[in-house]
């Protein structure tokens, strides 16, 4: 049995080829850069009670790098969940049931922290 | 899956129980448990800043659990997961790109290095976060 060239280029057998990889991988470079200033200022932020907190959030580079750091994780949590879901669980009808509750379940909590983010910047007058 | 159905048993593959523990399986396994549990968390934070931006009962309320013992034990376990998340994703990234680190005695090491960079690392911050 032979697979046209069209059909194998560039996707392979899963049907996705290395797109699922290669995003996985750039989410992560974004990351290392991310997550060590967003310990810190989690950290800071906390400190600092509601008012500090607030502050903090308010700030343009603060809002920003929030806005990239949970757009990339969130992105890479979303990705990573898919093969453990694909890995576990076999039965149909679950499967597909839990990979779209994954994205729903990402993509709300993305839209809810975002607008968060917005809504601290925006009271703030910036 | 899960034999379900199987009209010939054959014999499956060894699995975890078969296997003789060793720092890198260790490490790989480590790395999905931390992730999940890092789902998780993610939520946890998000609800945070959520919070903050509804109001001062409200990030009072999720402060409260925050800084309560049960609230901080797991604030520690979440650093300590994405500490070693952190680490062994970079190790990842190293293997993808310049691919270092597949010789068998060095990846053990850079093993044993992921597990004590979390825990001491997460020893560190706790620490620094507390004093200053």
């Amino acid at each position: 049995m032979t697979t046209s060239a069209k059909t194998v280029r560039g996707l392979g057998s899963a049907g996705a080829g290395t797109q699922h990889h290669i995003r996985q991988r750039v989410t992560a470079l974004a990351l290392l850069f991310l997550v060590p200033w967003f310990i810190y200022s989690i950290i800071v932020a906390c400190k600092a009670g509601y008012e500090g907190a607030l502050t903090w959030a308010s700030q343009p580079v603060n809002a920003i790098l929030l806005i990239l750091t949970l757009s990339a994780a969130l992105y890479h949590m979303r990705l990573g969940i898919q093969v453990v879901i694909e890995d576990y669980i076999a039965k149909s009808g679950t499967r597909q049931a839990l990979l779209i509750l994954n994205t729903f379940a990402v993509i709300a909590l993305a839209a809810a922290t975002i607008l968060s983010v917005l809504k601290i910047w925006f009271t703030a007058g910036a | 899956m899960a034999g379900q159905g199987r009209a010939d048993p054959r014999p499956l593959s060894p699995h975890l129980q078969i296997w003789k523990w060793h720092w890198t399986m260790a490490g790989s396994i480590f790395h999905r448990v931390s992730g999940v549990g890092l789902y998780g968390g993610a939520f946890l934070i998000g609800a945070w800043l959520i919070a903050l931006a509804t109001g001062p009962e409200a990030y009072a309320f999720v402060e409260a659990i925050a800084f309560s013992l049960p609230g901080q034990i797991l604030l520690f376990f979440w650093s300590m997961a994405v500490l070693y998340h952190f680490a062994n994703g970079l190790r990842h990234l190293i293997w993808d790109g310049p691919m270092i680190g597949f010789n068998p005695g060095l990846a053990s090491l850079w093993s044993m290095f992921n597990f004590a960079f979390a825990i001491i690392g997460a020893a560190v911050i706790w620490s620094l976060a507390s004093f200053y």
